[in-house]
């Protein structure tokens, strides 16, 4: 029994609304942000991400996080106080194009950060990718084409494309001596994609993928595919869900028994979930640009304060806020809080240092998508062992942008 | 396809079959017998889910918590039957549809409330966590035969439940004609209530039996809701019998479309439930509509 | 038969006045939030002619509206421009052909089974077009270009133009309600109402029923299909969640809470609903929670809706009970 369950239901919530005057918690409560007055004019930055639903967590983790290094600013970005303007995206794309239009259009956010789903990202970006203002920072949402074919001046991403933690993990299973391997995860974007950076790498370091299985999005029953992968036997298997998909097939996967061959995969596979996946997702090794153990000071400090403003431990969504929060405060210091600037803004976002960020130093590529370290780690005792890079400063292809 | 994977894939139709009746169960007495459209079925399997992993954090027993957490759900159905759905037995179904759309907003802004949006599981039990060999390579979880069989005996218990006893000949009575059975002094609003209840119960029941091998996280509801709709209604409205073979049926669709036509799995399940109503409108053992 | 008192068409006629007056006030959010409200009002109206006139009560009309938006997004994928007067035919034809397929089945069946199959039949759509890769999957697709009533070198009208769109909406909007009116006004109009009312007797009457709720069906479907087909004009982009079991809840609701069987009424619907849950976002992170309680408040206390609502206060005055379910709408 661990603690994160102990505390569970009662204590937690009682804290949190006794608590919601103040702090992070806030977030969550019945609070009429918009009618704040303030005499100084206030940098909006508007958030589109999802707080209800199965993502929720998602949404919750990169706000807060972002939050954190803002009010670690002083709550200043360039001099001027920050107004925040959330909306929860349901994961919903029909609505997508008119919640993007309620914080542009009638908000005038100068930023927009968001989304978490690439269906929800395609259609903010078609919307802002067209003007000069907002500035759109992606948070997670990995599709290779926001910054791809949809990539813009003013559209960033402190994430990571979802090539970029699959591509390492196919060269791992190759390097590692596997042969052969399945590729088995969710058929939507995200998907598909990292399967197809996975594949790519493992052919190349001469593996084959003896089988491609899509499993329905988001259906969790995997017992048929199990038994055709236990028939198939492949030297290794390669996945990618997320969330409570993964915990479900961590633990499907080792009551088949097939702990016996190798589980690889994008982080995602074991991140934030490898403690509820418990012994069934020991030993799981997978390749993600955040590790929790990471050993830098940097990392150490925002573990420290994360944990701290929330009660829980950081994951890499909480990363990725952070980031986006820390590229917001460096460059509206560069321009002295003037949004109107936009070229002097964007070249500041281009050039804004990361050499602190909790996951290792990284900086914006051409196509304004993170150059990373991809780390390898193993999940031991619940937790996240980092073994090692498995990609120095990893860059995007950026196929189809016209920046890079 | 070999005999041996063959083979295999059946045991898994039938393994999914039984898992689709348990969290079809409720819905087949509230929505198979009391003819209720019921779409916070998922929210009611979402809740057991959510009651019994919380209860497990100070019990450390499933058991105890199951024990502890399906009267709390059973106290939620009747809540919501009182103060809501028993406004509606004389109106169009349309209503029902609408009500209960908007308990599922709002029983997810309540879980959201208690339990926040992080994703948890809950150990399998000590005694049920062995597995049986299968192949050279495949084993069988324990905890899915235990499963099988708890819904072997559901599915029993409600037939006879349903079909022998009085307090079941009055629930079919009063689906079909409630001021008869009002008329013969029987207190049919309390029926009704508890008829309801068991319902809600069942479905957070398969959601803390489930919790072990399905894992707990907001929207898990949405997943199985429209899949039960489907296990009632291909074995036909107000048949126990029916909502068995309806799950055992979309079980071997689910599983042998995800190997045989991967590309169009999920829409197998939906295009078996179309040919059967085509076939027969009224569901495989349903009554025929007039 | 379908009649509108005098005083119901003076502020039908007043409102559509201000809706054509209001654009230079609205700004642009509003204005494309009032103009995906008139979208959605004639998509609601398009299920009203279902629920409240035809008495079949479809769970899956969102498939129709949804479908269009992607015959839509096929037809725009390799071009750079279309001429909209062949493309809102073809994107009308295809939805029309799969509301006779969907409808030739399902209106055999009557009760709990005819929602239940119409529910199947868009899961089917949904699941087509979730797991189509090239389609976009469940991320959806982007329509790049929208289609232009150009002819030759001769532009009309700019619809990359909020506002020339937002009066093609409300044009649309008026012609739809006024095209389901005429229609409920001829005879066909009268037999499906008498199905609605009740079925056997229309029957025994020597109608064919079955022909007649497949016809509405249809309309109802075509209908549906021009709001998906101007929603995905408007917003360019579609998702298999616009044809997802919750849109198609969504439009229920919109068609109850506004009023049924009054064709403005689902009209009423979108916007309350529209502005109420733009009004939530603001002052809450929990609006769905709101939003849940408010539409369980309507099915407990408004079952006649927004549009009943004036019926519902003249009674209460004259102290008669309401009646809950009306046979002659």
């Amino acid at each position: 029994m661990n603690n994160e369950q102990k505390k569970g239901f009662s204590r937690r919530t009682l804290i949190k609304g006794a608590a919601a005057a103040g702090g992070l918690a806030v977030a969550s409560s019945f609070v009429p942000y918009r009618f704040a007055i303030g005499a100084q004019a206030k940098v909006k930055v508007g958030i589109l991400l999802p707080y209800s639903g199965t993502y929720a967590m998602l949404g919750n983790s990169i706000t807060d996080a972002m939050k954190l290094r803002i009010a670690a600013a002083g709550d200043m970005l360039g001099g001027r106080p920050v107004e925040y303007v959330a909306i929860d995206s349901q994961m919903s794309v029909p609505k997508a194009p008119q919640n993007t239009s309620k914080l542009v259009d009638k908000d005038s956010v100068d930023f927009v950060v968001g989304p978490v789903h690439s269906g929800i990202a395609a259609a903010m970006a078609k919307i802002i990718g067209k003007r000069d203002q907002p500035i759109m920072i992606v948070p997670n949402a990995g599709s290779n084409a926001v910054t791809g074919p949809l990539c813009s001046e003013n559209i960033f991403r402190t994430s990571f494309s979802n090539w970029q933690p699959a591509y390492p993990g196919g060269t791992l299973m190759a390097k590692e001596g596997h042969k052969t391997c399945i590729t088995i995860a969710w058929k939507y974007g995200a998907g598909r994609q990292m399967m197809d950076a996975g594949a790519e790498a493992f052919t190349k370091a001469g593996g084959k993928v003896i089988k491609d299985i899509e499993v329905p999005f988001p259906d969790v029953e995997f017992q048929a595919f199990l038994s055709e992968i236990a028939s198939l036997k492949p030297d290794a298997v390669f996945a990618f869900f997320s969330g409570g998909g993964a915990i479900k097939f961590l633990k499907d996967y080792a009551a088949a028994g097939l702990k016996s061959i190798p589980l690889y995969g994008p982080g995602f596979l074991t991140e934030g979930v490898a403690k509820a996946a418990g012994a069934a997702a020991e030993g799981v090794r997978t390749t993600l640009h955040y590790s929790a153990d990471l050993d830098n000071p940097s990392n150490h400090a925002f573990r420290a304060a994360y944990e701290k403003a929330t009660g829980k431990g950081a994951n890499v969504f909480a990363v990725q806020g952070y980031d986006a929060g820390s590229l917001i405060v460096q460059a509206m210091a560069k321009v002295k809080g003037d949004t109107g600037a936009t070229a002097d803004l964007i070249k500041a976002m281009e050039n804004a240092n990361f050499i602190d960020s909790p996951r290792g130093p990284w900086k914006m590529s051409a196509a304004h998508n993170p150059i990373q370290n991809i780390y390898l780690r193993e999940v031991r005792n619940g937790a996240q062992k980092y073994l090692g890079i498995a990609a120095k400063a990893l860059e995007d292809p950026a196929a189809g942008c016209k920046m890079a | 396809m070999s005999l041996a994977t063959f083979l295999i894939q059946l045991l898994n139709s039938v393994q999914y079959g039984f898992l689709l009746f348990l969290v079809a169960s409720g819905l087949t007495l509230v929505f198979g017998i009391m003819g209720i459209i019921n779409l916070a079925h998922g929210a009611f399997y979402m809740f057991g889910a959510y009651v019994v992993w919380w209860l497990f954090g100070y019990t450390e027993s499933l058991t105890l918590s199951i024990l502890l957490g399906v009267p709390l759900i059973m106290i939620l159905g009747f809540a919501i039957e009182r103060l809501a759905i028993a406004r509606l037995y004389h109106r169009d179904h349309l209503y029902q549809v609408l009500l209960t759309y908007g308990l599922i907003l709002v029983l997810n802004e309540c879980q959201k409330i208690f339990w926040g949006s992080d994703f948890y599981s809950v150990p399998v039990p000590e005694l049920l966590s062995g597995s049986i060999p299968l192949t050279e390579n495949q084993v069988y979880p324990v905890y899915r035969v235990f499963i099988s069989v708890v819904c072997m005996l559901l599915a029993a218990g409600m037939y006879v439940l349903i079909q022998k006893t009085r307090l079941g000949m009055t629930i079919r009575a009063g689906a079909s004609n409630r001021e008869m059975v009002q008329a013969l002094g029987i207190n049919i609003n309390w029926v009704f209530a508890i008829v309801f209840s068991l319902g809600a119960a069942l479905a957070g029941f398969a959601g803390m039996i489930g919790a072990p091998i399905s894992s707990v996280y907001p929207g898990m509801g949405d997943q199985i809701l429209i899949i039960s709709f489907v296990v009632v209604v291909i074995g036909g409205i107000g048949s126990i019998k029916g909502a068995f073979i309806g799950a055992m049926l979309i079980g071997l669709a689910d599983t042998f479309g995800k190997v045989l036509v991967p590309d169009f799995a999920s829409m197998a399940v939906y295009a078996t439930m179309v040919v059967i109503l085509i076939w027969r409108p009224q569901g495989l053992f349903g009554q025929p509509v007039h | 038969m379908f009649r509108t008192s005098l005083y119901t068409n003076l502020t039908l006629i007043a409102a559509i006045i201000v809706l054509a007056a209001l654009p230079p006030f609205l700004g642009i959010y509003y204005g494309n939030l009032v103009t995906r409200l008139m979208i959605l009002g004639i998509f609601a109206m398009s299920l009203d002619l279902l629920i409240g006139f035809t008495g079949l009560v479809s769970f899956g009309h969102a498939a129709f509206f949804g479908l269009s938006g992607y015959i839509l997004g096929i037809l725009m994928m390799d071009t750079e421009s279309a001429s909209l007067f062949w493309v809102l035919p073809a994107c009308l034809a295809g939805t029309a052909l799969a509301a006779v397929v969907v409808g030739w089945f399902s209106v055999r069946t009557s009760g709990i089974y005819f929602i239940m199959i119409t529910l199947a039949f868009a899961q089917m759509m949904f699941y087509f077009f979730n797991e189509n890769t090239a389609l976009g999957g469940s991320d959806g697709m982007f329509i790049f270009s929208k289609p232009t009533l150009a002819i030759g070198s001769w532009n009309p009208l700019d619809l990359e133009d909020h506002h020339t769109f937002y009066y093609l909406t409300l044009v649309s909007l008026v012609l739809s309600y006024l095209g389901l009116r005429q229609l409920l006004r001829a005879p066909f109009g009268q037999v499906i109402q008498g199905i609605r009312a009740n079925e056997n007797r229309t029957r025994a009457l020597g109608y064919a029923t079955n022909h007649y709720k497949l016809v509405s069906f249809i309309i109802a479907g075509t209908l549906a299909g021009f709001a998906g087909f101007l929603e995905a004009m408007h917003t360019s982009i579609i998702s298999p969640a616009h044809l997802g079991w919750h849109e198609s809840g969504a439009a229920m609701m919109t068609v109850i809470l506004g009023g049924m069987g009054t064709l403005y009424g689902p009209v009423i619907g979108a916007f309350a609903l529209g502005f109420l849950h733009d009004w939530l976002q603001d002052v809450t992170t929990n609006s769905m929670l709101y939003m849940g309680l408010f539409v369980i408040a309507v099915v407990l206390f408004l079952p006649r809706g927004i549009a009943g609502l004036p019926a519902d206060i003249a009674r209460l005055l004259r102290r008669k009970p309401p009646t809950e379910t009306e046979d002659e709408p």
